[in-house]
């Protein structure tokens, strides 16, 4: 095929294997970032209209533009242009910028609110098709539910479901578009059609037959969408615009038709690389034009946009989309995936400044080229836009060509999904050990009537045990509660593109999670090493604790307290195990919050480590702010801890430092960062968000947030445009540890 | 075993002294600086015990963070040498291990008598670097400044240099105190004359200390003193020959 010419033959070309490709033809890059380009005329016109459409849409109130009539599929809306002479890449979600898609088909009622609450009116027809006619996931789901599973969703032990918003968290392997082009990708999935008819015809194969026909379906519409903008991606790309083109459609297909709290990207720029390389061989590209591709790329990662409600966005605050991009790692053979590419991505941090999206995330090896570490770690203090993600801990696991999908959580590409299950709050759970049942804030029966505590003190043993009947009572109904959501979301909501580019057979997980894990860790401390009172209702409920003594904090590298945490996350590893899941998806867990750990812990009660009723958590497996005296070191060792084994979606860990801290000179910063995440990652750390500012910056941008558009700070997880967060949010990321020296 | 009196430990120093560092703060000192940011460490009597075990244990749980920036440990204060018995034992130990060992001191317990240098002597073989304040080049200013006079200190910086062991002199500058061009130069020109100097640190004057001054209830005579500007930063860095 001539599109293929330059490219090292292999397997990849009989059959589906992005890997083989990308394995024979990369060009692994040791060098440092002196060979990158800066912004070219029209890259920075474009992004100056970009800031512009931002202004106004702030001034807006948070959306600038929504349909409040046409459905979003990938064929809905015509072509839409920022500046059709400027852009080298092309396609919006709607027909044009900053205007958000009608998406009902996760629920009608919130696709309502989340046009009501800026100001939109939902067209009464659309309305009346999916409250009359066509039934949606949410609806699905809610027809389902137990009413324990109402009562534990209602009371906040079980939060931040994905049943009334899209589960998301799906990577489609958007590069097969651009290296087999549609049509072979057809034929591949007819094909394993065919084969899926030929045996018995169970409900799991008539519902496999159905979802390969949506997936046809599908590939058939991203066509029709990307010959609206006068493209044919039926063959495969030929150059290096076209790759990131055609990708870039598959891309955008699942976004015009899914609102998925993370839609995420995968692992892009190193396959790109592979065309970009072979176009400036060829002399047909420039370095100053492949970095405007790049630019203009993820100039439109940035402008994802999707319509959510109110609450919504209080649990994932500033408008986050998760296009998170996976850069770096090793390749199983030994040779680094690092490549100009992936400096590249990052200079765009440069080009455009910084911005939360794409969520631009290292899979951080030890073994990294030290050039390339150096200029992630450099880039990281200049923008506080990175994450860190250990590829040697990964990738012994998902192999060499796994992306990560949201925030923490790895996945091979093209051969392995996830249902996204939110997280349930152990320190509640505690606490409803320690109440039998009782929801220490509503004061109803939520969970099991077990008997409570009725002593005036608390014995570590006594509450232990009850704290483990109570986990293996929530494991049973968390798992139960995804089973009923992932089965309306694949009944009513399929990902039917991202899908299309999967393998026939795909891995699916159950991504279970834990919320308040530091405050657990840190009550059951209290009860072990010191002395804690109980204070009573009048109906005996215990509201409040009084500990006498000091004990042992997580987040100091102490072991009386740290084996604690790592406890908890095994036994809910263990009791996730116990449960049939839904399509036989293994069980995993994360522990991260996002920006979640505000809402749960607004609605969990007082707790035994002297934490007051409503205040934060701490967010993902980070200790709680300034419980954490012994210095990042000892914070950072204490997170590490926690086994990845029994955490395979990912434990978050957040870490933020003054500049003046991390070293004296911009040399001495890069190489400590360096030295941190090299020493982190060696101490079988996951995950690492690093901030580098000052705290004084923040609170300006409070103040005046028009001087702070691009002003931007990792959360749990991912990164957000500080100006973009509820001001309730904003105090939370104040208010925690800021590592500083004197 | 022999013991040390600590004030605090820092796993994550990245201002003193290469890389990542473990920072022991001594408990006690012996000067009295008007603009000391941490005079919670002056009391010889306060603070907590702990071995030498104890720390080293730490420091190892540690090493992937130390030898990936090419850290260590340092040892600061209050004053390190005062107990330098406990150094002795801490560093010799750190060696056996492999750890990079640093002394962050202002040299003010430093003598020529046998005794000392004896003990000195022993300490230094265990020693990497030495972060050496010179807080000030004219003897009554430092007097004014530290409540002790200079000579002995210079000496000690002569002494190291004799020794070749490798210094990174600090200064901290503080306008109207230790910021005239005039003792710049004159700083300058005594650093010329050792040559085991591989640094030379402008460190700006901050406030950030003077609460503790408060709670311990002494008076903080420096409060209408502020940072020194970006330029006089520059200009002392020009004349000290710091990067």
């Amino acid at each position: 095929m001539k599109q293929w010419e330059g490219f090292k033959p292999g397997k990849w070309q009989e059959k589906v294997d992005v890997r083989d490709f990308i394995l024979k033809n990369v060009t692994p890059y040791e060098g440092d970032e002196s060979f990158l380009e800066g912004p070219t005329e029209a890259t920075t016109n474009l992004w100056e209209q970009v800031m512009e459409l931002n202004k106004k849409e702030r001034e807006a109130g948070g959306i600038l533009d929504a349909d409040t009539k046409v459905v979003s599929t990938i064929t809905s809306h015509g072509p839409g242009y920022l500046n059709k002479e400027l852009e080298q890449i092309v396609g919006f979600q709607t027909d044009k910028p900053f205007k958000r898609s009608l998406m009902p088909f996760g629920g009608i009622r919130m696709a309502k609110q989340a046009l009501e609450a800026y100001g939109f009116e939902l067209d009464p027809e659309v309305e009346h098709i999916f409250t009359e006619w066509r039934k949606t996931h949410n609806q699905g789901v809610f027809d389902a539910y137990t009413p324990e599973m109402r009562r534990a969703r209602s009371a906040g032990v079980i939060t931040g479901l994905p049943d009334a918003y899209g589960r998301g968290r799906i990577i489609g392997d958007y590069r097969r578009v651009a290296l087999y082009g549609v049509d072979f990708l057809i034929r591949q999935k007819e094909e394993d059609k065919n084969y899926i008819g030929s045996r018995t015809m169970t409900p799991d194969i008539i519902r496999d037959r159905e979802e390969h026909s949506e997936q046809i379906r599908a590939l058939h519409e991203l066509k029709q969408m990307a010959a609206s903008y006068g493209f044919d991606i039926s063959e495969p790309a030929s150059n290096a615009k076209e790759a990131i083109q055609w990708l870039y459609f598959g891309y955008l297909a699942a976004i015009k038709e899914q609102n998925g709290a993370a839609m995420s990207l995968g692992r892009v720029s190193t396959f790109l690389d592979i065309y970009i390389e072979r176009d400036l061989k060829n002399g047909t590209l420039t370095e100053k034009e492949a970095q405007e591709l790049v630019d203009h790329f993820v100039m439109k990662l940035r402008l994802v946009k999707f319509a959510r409600t109110p609450e919504y966005n209080e649990l994932y605050s500033g408008d986050p989309t998760w296009v998170t991009e996976s850069i770096g790692g090793m390749a199983l053979d030994g040779r680094t995936l690092v490549t100009k590419n992936s400096f590249r991505f990052l200079n765009t941090l440069d080009n455009l400044g910084p911005a939360p999206e794409p969520n631009l995330t290292i899979l951080w090896s030890t073994k990294l080229p030290e050039g390339f570490k150096k200029y992630a770690a450099k880039m990281s203090i200049k923008s506080s836009a990175i994450q860190y993600e250990n590829d040697d801990l990964m990738r012994d696991i998902y192999g060499d060509d796994y992306g990560i999908a949201c925030c923490v959580s790895a996945m091979r590409i093209g051969k392995q999904m996830q249902f996204f299950g939110a997280r349930v709050n152990v320190a509640k759970a505690l606490l409803y050990a320690i109440n039998g049942g009782v929801d220490e804030m509503k004061k109803v029966q939520v969970g099991p009537k077990f008997a409570p505590i009725t002593s005036e003190y608390l014995d570590y043993e006594e509450v232990v045990d009850k704290f483990e009947a109570m986990l293996d009572w929530l494991c049973e109904l968390y798992v139960n509660t995804l089973n009923v959501i992932h089965y309306m979301h694949d009944k009513y909501a399929y990902e039917r593109i991202e899908m299309a580019l999967h393998d026939r057979e795909v891995l699916r997980t159950m991504a279970c999670g834990i919320a308040g894990l530091s405050v657990a860790a840190d009550s059951l401390s209290a009860i072990k090493h010191a002395k804690v009172k109980t204070i009573r209702d009048e109906n005996g409920i215990v509201v409040d604790y009084e500990v006498e003594g000091d004990f042992p904090k997580y987040g100091n590298n102490d072991d009386r307290v740290d084996e604690i945490a790592v406890n908890i996350v095994k036994k809910v590893m263990k009791n996730i195990r116990k449960h049939q899941t839904y399509r036989n998806a293994v069980p995993t867990q994360s522990v991260l919050t996002i920006t979640s750990n505000v809402v749960y812990g607004k609605k969990t009660g007082n707790t035994p480590d002297g934490r007051e009723a409503g205040k934060p958590f701490a967010p993902g497996a980070n200790p709680m702010h300034g419980r954490d005296t012994k210095g990042a070191l000892a914070s950072l060792t204490s997170v590490a801890k926690l086994p990845y084994e029994d955490s395979l979606d990912g434990i978050s860990n957040t870490f933020t430092i003054t500049p003046k801290a991390i070293g004296r000179d911009d040399e001495a910063q890069v190489n400590n960062l360096v030295g941190m995440l090299d020493g982190y990652m060696t101490k079988e750390g996951h995950h690492l968000n690093v901030n580098v500012l000052n705290r004084d910056t923040l609170l300006d941008a409070m103040d005046h947030p028009e001087l702070y558009p691009q002003l931007t700070i990792r959360v749990s997880g991912y990164a957000v445009n500080f100006i973009k967060l509820t001001r309730e949010q904003q105090i939370d990321v104040i208010n925690r540890t800021f590592h500083q020296s004197m | 075993m022999v013991t040390g009196r600590i004030h605090s430990i820092e796993t994550f120093g990245a201002v003193d002294g290469p890389g990542l560092r473990y920072i022991v703060f001594m408990q006690g000192c012996s000067l009295r600086c008007l603009y000391c940011h941490n005079a919670d460490t002056w009391k010889m009597k306060s603070g907590k015990e702990i071995t030498v075990q104890e720390i080293i244990d730490e420091v190892l749980d540690y090493m992937p963070f130390f030898e990936a920036s090419s850290g260590g440990i340092t040892v600061s204060g209050g004053e390190a040498l005062l107990q330098i018995d406990f150094l002795i034992e801490l560093f010799k130990e750190c060696k056996r291990h492999g750890i990079h060992t640093t002394i962050d001191t202002s040299g003010g317990p430093f003598s020529r008598r046998p005794n000392y240098l004896n003990k000195l002597d022993e300490l230094l073989e265990y020693t990497d670097l030495i972060l050496l304040d010179l807080k000030h080049i004219d003897s009554e200013k430092h007097k004014l400044l530290t409540g002790m006079h200079n000579e002995h200190i210079l000496d000690f910086a002569t002494y190291l240099s004799d020794k070749k062991i490798p210094v990174w002199i600090r200064h901290v500058l503080v306008p109207t105190i230790s910021d005239f061009d005039e003792d710049l130069y004159r700083l300058a020109e005594f650093i010329q004359t050792l040559d085991n100097v591989e640094k030379v640190e402008v460190l700006p004057y901050h406030q950030l200390g003077v609460y503790k001054w408060e709670n311990l209830g002494l008076e903080y005579k420096l409060k209408n003193v502020d940072s020194p500007t970006q330029e006089r930063i520059k200009n002392a860095e020009k004349i000290l020959g710091a990067s």
